[in-house]
């Protein structure tokens, strides 16, 4: 199997990284390289200090030219970081770069072990193990596939509007898929935002018509991808239609169907007021929803439910939107490339009852908070509370649901900002005594420390310490008929007993619900929270493990404005730069038959979740599909008579493996 | 032989464990817990593979019988699989081969299956270092040697009868 150089024999370089002292400081990399030295096929080792480096790379091309070097063993960091590196060395080298093999002494060595012998020791087990190996390897040629220029993005909140105006402005063809009735997401239903105060729908809606009307973004709300398949360059999606019950083209969003619906009265939870209002059957999320399209919500809707309607609504729409056959539609699309932008969602605080959310009236939330400062929301703009009146003091609780070992550990990272945001605001519309209750200030961004300051010097009481609970128990006479929020000043050095009108809730960033559900229909990863994995948390930020599908926003985990748009933005880049290439190099590692060894038994056929084996009838034999095939093995390792190679990873080079791990006996 | 790595050599017998794992998950989390500074036993000897689905009962037998004192194989969780369900191709391969090590004489301990997701270092390390104390106690398993004796064995008996007796077992695997 092995194949032969110039002068036919294995002739095998051998270089060992101290990585600074990541390495050198836990590994005797002399002894090792000594040690390698004696092995047959070695020609030479060499030990350096950071072999990534330039003048690291050109040692190994210098060697390969001057030594006549056919083989390259890397003892360093994970394959996972520099393999490619090293395999781009090789090729400037005049070498194939699959006659490379890694050995992780840093991840798997050095970083995890204490004891400098054993580590040595594995050191050398482990580089045996790869010179054996690397032996053995075979000339191989990177595959190509081609990229489809579409783009399909998940999600319409802020980080989805902009990377999908970013793809489309550059020319590409972009799908977003939004489930709600409209875009926008909760930077919608935010008032202003920090640390400028500029509104947030005055910079956010002029964004969702532009993507409402780009030529090259179809806008699909009301829909969710159901269906999910295929590779880097070319994925198959299948999206799902909700019936609106209304047909968007002729809908103009004149809203006289809603003044005309049988219910005179609002009646059902409005969800873009976070409940704190009322809408009819019939509605159109907030005024600027985009498209401008009423929504039938078919759980209330009479006609929905039980085709007794009047249909009032119908009689005075003179555009005849109306449409209560429609169905659910499915409707499939081809892409090459996939941005997430999921979004979030926050904490639910009746998972932190000592707060008394939803037992006492007037502890809310931030968000519905957002809503009722809002000139647009259920009060108008002004600050007044479930019971009508306006609260003289208000105390507003940081960390819920963040930086606390009973809910979630992480720190949200907006919550100090947007409290300090919610106290100015408070302050502007009331006049109220507002107190913010916080374990740390957390501020770092552009202008968010002078935000802080500028807070502080409107006489925004701080308060530090968590807060335990909030109660209506009066122990004293001028406490009755507040809320007492409980508090250890930690600043003082005494429990404090603080008594309140409204209590405002900061409630942290959560994954969505169905985080798991979306990653695994993405196949991507997600950590134990659910927010889902970048592929490198400092040089990958927006890829992930799945070639060509990227995330950004706060489906990545917790961020604020500025941040998300920033991360959509280089989400889309990073599709476009996929785009502009138009073709996707892929590690050679398919499977192959060998048709002599094949005995024609099927049992790999069902074995392969991509459909790449097929069995040749007139042969008698099964065949892969290189173009199918993503190289997991499960076939090789199933086959019988042993007739299913792996490029990459052939049984040899595993057997040979093993036998380098464990050829020196320990006993 | 340098004479630091003999002292190595001298030290307190320590297992031998040949590891298995899946490039995205498990081999990742191999990654984190380097990353992260976790602390583990230095008897685990890491096989990149693409998939867990890739491991061949035979690789894990061949590892048995050059000596290693135990085999673990990680993969990802049910449900998250890179392609889609080669774990569940291995788990049942799993089945079949603990059952096969018990009858030929092997601990049922000295192999493992576990599903270790990429975010996982820590259960990395508390598997890690969870095996090597359970073969540590459970001693060498030594085929190798074991596959001398019986060749000696086989020698006598054929020195001495001047031939094979019948129905010799196979001992390599």
């Amino acid at each position: 199997m092995s194949s032969t150089s110039k002068n036919g024999s294995v002739r095998i370089g051998y270089y060992v990284c101290h990585c600074g002292h990541n390495i050198a400081a836990n590994v005797d990399v002399a002894i090792v390289a000594k040690e390698i030295e004696k092995l047959p096929g070695v020609v030479i080792t060499r030990e350096y200090k950071y072999m990534c480096s330039d003048p690291g790379q050109e040692l190994i091309q210098e060697d390969i030219k001057e030594l006549n070097l056919n083989r390259i063993v890397v003892a360093s960091c994970s394959p996972l970081l520099h393999e490619q590196t090293f395999r781009n060395a090789l090729t400037h080298g005049g070498l194939n770069p699959y006659f490379l093999q890694m050995v992780n002494i840093r991840e798997n060595v050095s970083w995890v072990h204490t004891d400098r012998e054993l580590a040595t020791q594995k050191a050398i087990d482990l580089s045996r193990a790869a010179v054996r190996r690397v032996a053995i390897h075979k000339a191989l040629e990177t595959r190509q596939v081609s990229i489809n220029p579409d783009v399909l993005v998940v999600g319409g909140g802020i980080s989805g509007i902009n990377a999908a105006l970013t793809l489309a402005n550059a020319g590409k063809k972009v799908y977003l898929v939004e489930r709600d009735p409209t875009i926008g997401g909760h930077m919608a239903q935010f008032d202003k935002t920090f640390p400028t105060l500029d509104c947030a729908a005055c910079i956010l809606t002029p964004k969702m018509s532009d993507v409402k009307n780009h030529p090259n973004i179809t806008l699909w709300t009301y829909s969710e991808v159901v269906e999910f398949s295929g590779f880097v360059g070319s994925f198959k999606a299948k999206i799902k239609h909700k019936p609106r019950y209304i047909i968007e083209d002729l809908c103009v969003g004149c809203l006289d169907c809603i003044d005309a619906c049988v219910y005179k009265n609002p009646k059902y939870r409005d969800e873009f007021n976070v409940g704190l209002s009322k809408r009819k059957p019939i509605y159109i999320p907030f005024p600027q929803a985009t498209p401008q399209v009423v929504v039938v919500d078919p759980e209330n809707c009479i006609q929905v439910k039980r085709g007794k309607c009047k249909m009032t609504c119908v009689d005075v729409c003179d555009r005849n939107a109306f449409d209560f056959t429609q169905q659910e539609t499915f409707e499939e699309i081809q892409v090459g490339s996939v941005i997430l932008t999921t979004g979030f969602q926050t904490f639910n605080p009746e998972k932190t009852p000592y707060y008394g959310y939803g037992k006492y009236d007037n502890v809310y939330t931030s968000l519905e908070v957002e809503r009722i400062v809002n000139s647009a929301g259920p009060t108008g703009g002004e600050v007044l509370m479930r019971d009508g009146q306006k609260p003289k003091k208000v105390g507003i609780v940081h960390c819920v649901g963040s930086r606390d070992d009973r809910t979630n550990k992480w720190c949200s990272r907006v919550c100090c900002m947007y409290s300090l945001k919610l106290a100015s605001l408070i302050k502007e519309h009331t006049g109220a005594e507002v107190y913010n209750f916080y374990i740390d200030m957390r501020t770092p961004g552009k202008g968010y420390e002078e935000f802080y300051d500028k807070v502080l010097k409107e006489k925004v009481h701080f308060i530090r310490g968590r807060v335990a609970e909030v109660t209506d128990w009066a122990a004293e006479k001028e406490e009755e008929g507040k809320l007492i929020i409980r508090v250890e000043d930690t600043l003082v050095g005494a429990v404090r007993r603080i008594p309140v009108d409204m209590v405002v809730l900061s409630v942290g960033i959560e994954p969505q619900t169905d985080a798991h559900d979306v990653r695994r229909l993405f196949n991507i990863s997600c950590s134990t929270e659910g927010f889902f994995t970048e592929r490198h948390p400092k040089l990958a930020p927006v890829e992930t493990a799945a070639e060509g599908i990227f995330i950004a926003g706060c489906c990545q985990g917790p961020k604020d404005i500025p941040d998300s748009v920033a991360q959509s933005g280089a989400a889309a880049s990073q599709a476009l730069a996929l785009i502009d290439k138009g073709v996707m190099e892929m590690e050679p590692n398919t499977a192959y038959v060998l048709e002599e060894a094949c005995s024609g038994c099927k049992s790999c056929i069902s074995l392969c979740p991509y459909t790449a084996i097929t069995f040749v009838e007139e042969r008698k034999k099964a065949e892969i599909n290189e173009a199918l095939c993503k190289g997991c093995g499960t076939c090789v390792a199933a086959c019988p008579s042993s007739a299913i190679m792996q490029n990459l990873f052939e049984d040899d080079e595993i057997y040979s493996e093993i036998e380098g791990l464990l050829s020196i006996p320990q006993l | 032989m340098n004479t630091e790595i003999n002292k190595t050599l001298q030290q307190p017998w320590k297992p031998r464990i040949v590891a298995f794992f899946c490039n995205w998950c498990t081999y990742t989390a191999a990654d984190l817990a380097g990353v992260s500074r976790l602390k583990y036993a230095p008897s685990v000897l890491i096989i990149r593979l693409m998939c867990s689905g890739r491991v061949d009962p035979q690789f894990v037998l061949d590892a048995f019988a050059k000596g290693a004192d135990g085999v673990l194989i990680g993969g990802c969780h049910f449900g998250d699989c890179h392609y889609i369900e080669g774990n569940h191709k291995m788990f049942r391969r799993y089945q079949m081969l603990k059952r096969m090590i018990v009858n030929m004489g092997i601990e049922p301990e000295r192999l493992r299956l576990e599903w270790i997701s990429a975010s996982e270092g820590d259960k990395l390390k508390r598997v890690i270092n969870d095996m090597n104390e359970k073969v540590q106690a459970l001693g060498p398993l030594n085929l190798p040697g074991k596959f001398q004796e019986w060749d000696l064995e086989i020698q006598d008996m054929i020195d001495q009868n001047g031939d094979m007796p019948a129905a010799k077992e196979e001992h390599h695997v």
